[in-house]
C-alpha cells in the first residue's frame, strides 16, 4: 500500500488527548514530527506534557493504532524530552477549543476569564484539580465552577 | 558488608562498577519513585479531598520523573534494563535514594515537612541539571523545575499555616522538623540551608540544634522503612512476573 506522508501526518495529528478529548495532540503541541525514512519506516516524535501525565502512554498506543489503520506497520514512536514542553506550545486553535469546552486556557493567573460569563474575577478553589494540568476555580460573578489549565 | 556478598545481589548493585552519570540518574529516579510511593499512601486518607488530590498529583509528578530517569538510564547503560527493572526488580540494597524520602508519612505535619525539605533540595538540583550536557536529562530537569515550583508553593504554604497556626499544629510541625532533621545532611547545601532558614522563620518554627545525622542512602544503606515500602510496592511484579493487563 502506498501512503502519502501528508495523510499519515494528518491521521496522527488527529489523535486526541484522552483526558481532554476536544484537543488533538497537534493542538497541544506535543506532536513534534512525523517522518518517513529512506527505508520507508515512519517515525513519530512526541514530547510529554507533565511528568506525571498518565495520558501519555494512552497517546502512544493511540498513535500506534492510527498508524496501523493507515496501513503503516513499520513505525516507531519516540518520546523526546528536550526541549521540554510548555503550555506556550498549545496552539491558538487549542486555546479556543479549551474555552469552548469550559476550560480556561493557560494564561497568566491574573488574566484568567470565566469561560461561561467572561468575568475576570475567578477565585481559586484548589490549585490541584481533576487532572495534574488543571486547577479548580469558581467564578465570583456567575458562580460557575470551572477548570483552569495551569500555565506551565 | 563484603564486596563478595554485594556482587551476589540480583541485577548487580549500583555501588559496584556503574558509570557515575548513570548512577546519578538512578539515584534521582530512586528519590522520586520512593517519595511517590509514600505520597500515594495518602490517597483516600488525606485530611480532606483537596489535599488528597494535591498529594496524589504531586506523587504522579514524582513518579513520572522517576520513569523518565530510569528509562534514560537504561538506554545509556545499554543492557536492556527497562523502567520496571529499576523500579520493581532491585532489592533494598540496590536503591540509592535519600533516607529522607523513605521515612514514613507520620501525621500530615511530618509529610509536609518532609516535602518542604525535599522540594527545596530539588529546586536547587533541577536548576543545575537544566543546563546539563546530557540533553535528555536537561529536558527532564527543565520540565521538573516548573513542576517543582507548584510542589514547593503547596508544601511551603502549608508549613506556614501549620507552624503559625494553632498551638497543636505548631507543636506537631515543630516535632516533625525535629524528627526529620537528622536526615538532612544528605541533601543540604548552602542554598538549601538559606531557603529552609527563611521558610522555618516564616512558619515561626525553630531550627534544631546540631543533631546526629544519619547518612548512607546514596550508598544503599537504608533505614528499616525502605524494605517494607519495597515489599508492598514490588509484590505484584514479583508474584506475577511479566504480568500485563
Amino acid at each position: 500500500m502506498v501512503t502519502v506522508l501528508t495523510d499519515i501526518r494528518s491521521a496522527v495529528a488527529s489523535v486526541v488527548d484522552p483526558e481532554i478529548p476536544v484537543l488533538t495532540i497537534e493542538d497541544l503541541g506535543i506532536l513534534r514530527a512525523v517522518e518517513t525514512g529512506a527505508t520507508g519506516g515512519t517515525t513519530v516524535i512526541i514530547t510529554p506534557t507533565y511528568s506525571g501525565c498518565p495520558a501519555m502512554r494512552q497517546i502512544e498506543d493511540d498513535i500506534a493504532s492510527v498508524l496501523r489503520a493507515e496501513g503503516v506497520d513499520d513505525f516507531e514512536v519516540i518520546v523526546s524530552h528536550n526541549p521540554a514542553w510548555s503550555t506556550d506550545w498549545i496552539t491558538e486553535q487549542g486555546h479556543r477549543k479549551l474555552a469552548e469546552f469550559g476550560i480556561a486556557p493557560p494564561t497568566p493567573f491574573a488574566e484568567v476569564l470565566c469561560p461561561r460569563c467572561q468575568s475576570g474575577e475567578p477565585r481559586m478553589v484548589s490549585r490541584f484539580g481533576s487532572t495534574a494540568c488543571k486547577a479548580l476555580m469558581v467564578c465570583a460573578s456567575c458562580g460557575e465552577p470551572f477548570d483552569y489549565f495551569k500555565q506551565f | 558488608m563484603s564486596d563478595q556478598v554485594v556482587s551476589g545481589a540480583p541485577q548487580g548493585t549500583p555501588s559496584v562498577g556503574m558509570d557515575p552519570n548513570i548512577r546519578e540518574l538512578v539515584a534521582n529516579g530512586d528519590d522520586n519513585l520512593v517519595l511517590a510511593q509514600r505520597l500515594g499512601e495518602w490517597i483516600s486518607h488525606a485530611p480532606d479531598l483537596e489535599l488528597d488530590i494535591a498529594l496524589g498529583n504531586i506523587a504522579l509528578d514524582h513518579l513520572g520523573v522517576a520513569r523518565s530517569l530510569y528509562t534514560h538510564a537504561g538506554g545509556l547503560e545499554g543492557r536492556g534494563r527497562t523502567e520496571d527493572d529499576f523500579a520493581m526488580r532491585r532489592t533494598e540494597r540496590d536503591f540509592v535514594n535519600l533516607l529522607l524520602v523513605e521515612q514514613p508519612n507520620g501525621d500530615f505535619a511530618h509529610t509536609i515537612v518532609r516535602q518542604v525539605f525535599f522540594d527545596v533540595y530539588q529546586r536547587e538540583l533541577w536548576k543545575g541539571l537544566a543546563s546539563s550536557e546530557d540533553e535528555t536529562l536537561a529536558g527532564i530537569a527543565s520540565r521538573a523545575t516548573r513542576e517543582n515550583a507548584y510542589h514547593l508553593e503547596f508544601s511551603s504554604s502549608w508549613l506556614t499555616r501549620l507552624g503559625d497556626g494553632t498551638e497543636e499544629s505548631h507543636l506537631r510541625t515543630q516535632s516533625a522538623v525535629d524528627d526529620l532533621w537528622r536526615f538532612t545532611a544528605e541533601l543540604s547545601s548552602e542554598e538549601w540551608t538559606r531557603g529552609i532558614d527563611v521558610m522555618l522563620a516564616e512558619a515561626t518554627l525553630e531550627k534544631p540544634d546540631d543533631v546526629y545525622q544519619r547518612t548512607g542512602g546514596r550508598d544503599g544503606y537504608h533505614t528499616e522503612h525502605l524494605g517494607h515500602l519495597l515489599a508492598e510496592m514490588q509484590w505484584m511484579d514479583r508474584s506475577y512476573p511479566e504480568m500485563t493487563w
